[in-house]
Formats: structure tokens, C-alpha cells, sequence
């Protein structure tokens, strides 16, 4: 059982040791990681899925449950507490989709029935082209890629820390994606420029220079800013689709008027 | 003296994992390298720029780079001790595949990039299920499911392996190889052999042997039905 995971200060792009004493985030939080490009936001949850020990570029140490993990934990994908969606838009691995995630369920011992149809389907809620089984994973579009490869992690991946890197810019149907991950009881990270998935998460970490700059907990004025923001969003992606499919836009729907 | 033998395809990120390694243990010990090719290599010239320790290459030319490695390895291990070597690197390029370089004693890496292709760890035979230790690089390049996909492959082709993923540019997550590497016994000379059978030595069409039928030859491993003659040396 997961209850938490905690990450100790390493080193900023300076080798200025980070200013915080430790971050402890536990079962049932969702978390964003914000800042500019190039600030170590990647580097924060890729330390998060190495489960590093000082031995990553930012020298950050993290423990589970307060201990540090075995080394079967780090290295053994069937034991590993951890589901990472990175930026790949893009698999190397010359296999059929239903190929890819059998294999994908045997590294990780997941002998559940129908699961790669399952995982099929609830990735083709992410995204409009429909994957089929028989695709190559090499042939499917960064959208599909990335559609599959969150599917993949909920369904066999289906680990208690899930870390998703930037999935707004990846053309897939957001709101599902945040729907479904936030009724759980995982400890979920985005990292992320999307000012909505940032205002929804319960913790937001600030990263400058490499380093943790900031923790921000949510509060009630920014909850209700949210959800205007979503409003606006979910006008955005009507605009969208109906960009998509090839309608014109009228006046109509461009008219945005806040509550 | 403690021996390492780095193997792998070319661009999988050997010289790179090698130069971890002796970033890490520059201080500690005295390292000296071999670097075994074909045609041409640039990689001895680097370390010892880069970390100014005894470096050697040798081109196998005609030979195959793990028979050259066998022909020149007892020489070599003569030079790094006469650097008083603590730790001796040699890293091969592996060409045919169907041998592997690695000795009975020491430590045999195979390096394998992420994105070398799913069915890589198979093809690769020998040089894979007679190493002890796999280390995956250029992880940064692909999804965590693919990077699972490929060590099930791995561990498919070698159960036992010892698996390590790392980015060999920023050598992330390597300190339980640097403990192997501490903790790897020195070798013994004398007794140093192959951990792979090595392949037939004599073709008898190349030494002119015309009789058609199997029956007729030997160093022939497959009938045409694909069966392995029962008296011949089967690989590994």
C-alpha cells in the first residue's frame, strides 16, 4: 500500500541545493507542477518514476512510505508503484497494438481477461481517429499514441502514482482524461501549462532554475476562478470540433460572457 | 584486477555508459581501456582526452571482433597491468552475432538502446543470454510502456539478466552497476576462458569438398528440412 511518497531536496541548475526541507504527497492528492520551459518540471516526475536515490542529474532523493524502495521496487516493472505518461508521441516497437499491451500486461504481471480490448476502449475515448488492434503502434498518430499510452497506464499500468507529462497539448479529449483520474484514491502529478488542470489540482508546485521554487495549496477563490475557466475551455472545444469538421464559426459562438 | 566487457551494437551508447563508469571511478581505481572494432574507432582517443587514463585500440580487420578479442586478449591484459590497471574496460563491437565476448570471470555488460527495436533482444542471441548484466540507455527517448515492453522482452530472451535503464548521457539510476561493479572479484589470469562456445571452425565447402547431401559434410549445422545434424556442434 501506498499512503505516501516524499522527495527531498537536490540540486538546481546552479548546484544550489533546492529550498525546501521535504515534499510529502499522499494517497488520494492530485498535483500540478508548473513554470516556464526548461525550468525542471520533467525532471521533477521523471525523479518521481526512476525512483531516484541521488543518483539523477538533480540528486533528489525519494522515499515510499518513508523508506527508501528496494531495488526490486526500482528496477522490476511488476513491482513498480509507478505509471508515467511522458511526451512520446511516438513508439519505436514494431508490434500490433493488441501485441504491445499483452506484452505490456505480462512485464507487469496483469493476467486480467479482455484487458488489451479493454484498454482499446477506453483509449478510443481519448481520442476521435478509433485505434484498432491490429494497427502498428509505430503507424499511430502522436493523438492515438498518446491516447493509448494513458490508457495503458490506467489499465496496466494501473499503478497507485500516476505522473502525466503535458497530456493538454497532446489533441486528445482532455476533460475525459481528467475526469477519469480524478476519481481515485492515486496520488496523481501533471505536469502541465494548462491554466485549468493547474487550478484543479489540490497542490501546485512552482519550478524555477530547476528547482522547486513554491508549493501553493488550492483554495476557494481559485476553485471558483476554475470553473469559469472550464466553462471558457469547454466553449474552446466546441470551437474546436466545429473548426474540425469544418464548420464556420459565427459570432454567436465566439461570445464569452463571464459569471 | 577486476574486467569489464562492454558489448553491443554500434550507437547503442556503449562509450557513453563507459564514460559513466569511469567518471564514477576515476578516483577510486586506476582504469585502463580497450576498444576492439572492425574499421574504425575513435573511442580510445576520446577517454584518454577526456580522462587521461591508458587507452588501446586494435582493428580486427579480417578476423571477427570476438575472435580478435580472444587472439589479443591475453596481450592485453599484460598492458593494463603494466599500467597497473585496477579495472580493465574493453569494449567490442558485435558484429555477426553469433558469438558473445564474454569471459568466465569479470563482469559482461550488453548495452542495448531503447529505441533499437522490439525484437533486437532476440536477434541478438549470445551476446544477450551470456551477459550478466543488460543496461537499457536512451530511456529519455520513449514511454514508460514502451521501456517495459522491451525489458520483457529482455528478460524473455534471459530470465537472470540484471536489468539497469538508464540516460547514459546523464547517467541516471546507475549506482546499483556501480555496486556491481565494486563488488566484481578480480580475475585470474590463467584460467580465463570463453563463457560462449565458440562457432565451427572448418566449412568443408570452403576447403573444397564438392559431394552434394548433407552426409557428405561436416561444420553443416542444418539439413534442409531445418533439423540440426545430431552429430554436430548445435550453438548456444
Amino acid at each position: 500500500m501506498i499512503k505516501e511518497i516524499t522527495i527531498s531536496p537536490g540540486e538546481d541548475k546552479s548546484r544550489d541545493k533546492e529550498n525546501f526541507d521535504f515534499i510529502t504527497f499522499r494517497a488520494g492528492e492530485t498535483i500540478s507542477i508548473v513554470g516556464p520551459t526548461g525550468s525542471g518540471k520533467t525532471a521533477f516526475i521523471t525523479d518521481i518514476e526512476l525512483m531516484a536515490q541521488g543518483d539523477t542529474s538533480t540528486k533528489r532523493v525519494v522515499t515510499i512510505n518513508g523508506k527508501p524502495p528496494t531495488d526490486e521496487t526500482r528496477y522490476d516493472p511488476s513491482l513498480k508503484p509507478i505509471a508515467m505518461i511522458t511526451q512520446n508521441t511516438k513508439c519505436f516497437a514494431d508490434l500490433s497494438v493488441e501485441e504491445f499491451l499483452l506484452i505490456h500486461a505480462r512485464a507487469r504481471k496483469i493476467t486480467e481477461k479482455h484487458l488489451a480490448v479493454k484498454t482499446m476502449e477506453l483509449a478510443n475515448k481519448f481520442t476521435g481517429e478509433k485505434i484498432k488492434k491490429d494497427n502498428r503502434v509505430t503507424v499511430l498518430s502522436g493523438g492515438q499514441t498518446r491516447s493509448l499510452l494513458i490508457a495503458d497506464a490506467l489499465m496496466i499500468g494501473a499503478a497507485p502514482i500516476i505522473l502525466l507529462d503535458e497530456i493538454e497539448n497532446a489533441g486528445i479529449f482532455k476533460q475525459e482524461v481528467i475526469e477519469i483520474i480524478r476519481n481515485t484514491s492515486k496520488i496523481i502529478i501533471f505536469v502541465t501549462h494548462d491554466p485549468v488542470i493547474a487550478l484543479l489540482t489540490k497542490k501546485r508546485l512552482i519550478m524555477e532554475n530547476g528547482a522547486v521554487k513554491k508549493i501553493i495549496v488550492q483554495n476557494e477563490a481559485e476553485t471558483g476562478a476554475a470553473k469559469n475557466l472550464i466553462e471558457i475551455d469547454k466553449r474552446m472545444g466546441v470551437i474546436r470540433d466545429n473548426l474540425r469538421a469544418g464548420y464556420e464559426i459565427t459570432k454567436d459562438l465566439l461570445n464569452v460572457s463571464f459569471a | 584486477m577486476k574486467l569489464l566487457i562492454i558489448a553491443g551494437p554500434p550507437s547503442a551508447g556503449k562509450t557513453c555508459l563507459t564514460k559513466q563508469i569511469v567518471r564514477r571511478f576515476q578516483n577510486e581505481m586506476k582504469i585502463a581501456y580497450l576498444k576492439i572494432d572492425v574499421v574504425k574507432a575513435y573511442e580510445d582517443i576520446e577517454l584518454s582526452k577526456e580522462f587521461n587514463i591508458p587507452t588501446k585500440k586494435i582493428y580486427s580487420g579480417d578476423l571477427c571482433p570476438d575472435h580478435a578479442g580472444v587472439m589479443v586478449l591475453e596481450d592485453a591484459l599484460d598492458w593494463a597491468q603494466s599500467h597497473r590497471a585496477d579495472l580493465f574496460i574493453v569494449e567490442s563491437a558485435g558484429l555477426c552475432l553469433r558469438c558473445s565476448p564474454y569471459l568466465n570471470q569479470g563482469l559482461g555488460i550488453i548495452v542495448l538502446s531503447s529505441i533499437s527495436g522490439i525484437h533486437a533482444p532476440e536477434k541478438m542471441g549470445a551476446m544477450v543470454s551470456l551477459a550478466d548484466i543488460a543496461v537499457v540507455t536512451k530511456i529519455d527517448l520513449v514511454s514508460q510502456a514502451e521501456r517495459e515492453v522491451l525489458i520483457q522482452k529482455i528478460k524473455e530472451v534471459h530470465r537472470k539478466v540484471m536489468l539497469f535503464e538508464t540516460n547514459a548521457l546523464q547517467g541516471t539510476s546507475l549506482n546499483r552497476l556501480y555496486d556491481q561493479i565494486t563488488n566484481s572479484p578480480p580475475i585470474d589470469k590463467d584460467t580465463l576462458a570463453l563463457r560462449g562456445n565458440p562457432p565451427l571452425g572448418t566449412c568443408t565447402i570452403c576447403v573444397g569438398k564438392k559431394e552434394v547431401g548433407w552426409k557428405h559434410h561436416f561444420g553443416v549445422i542444418r539439413k534442409l528440412d531445418g533439423h540440426t545434424a545430431e552429430y554436430l556442434y548445435r550453438g548456444e
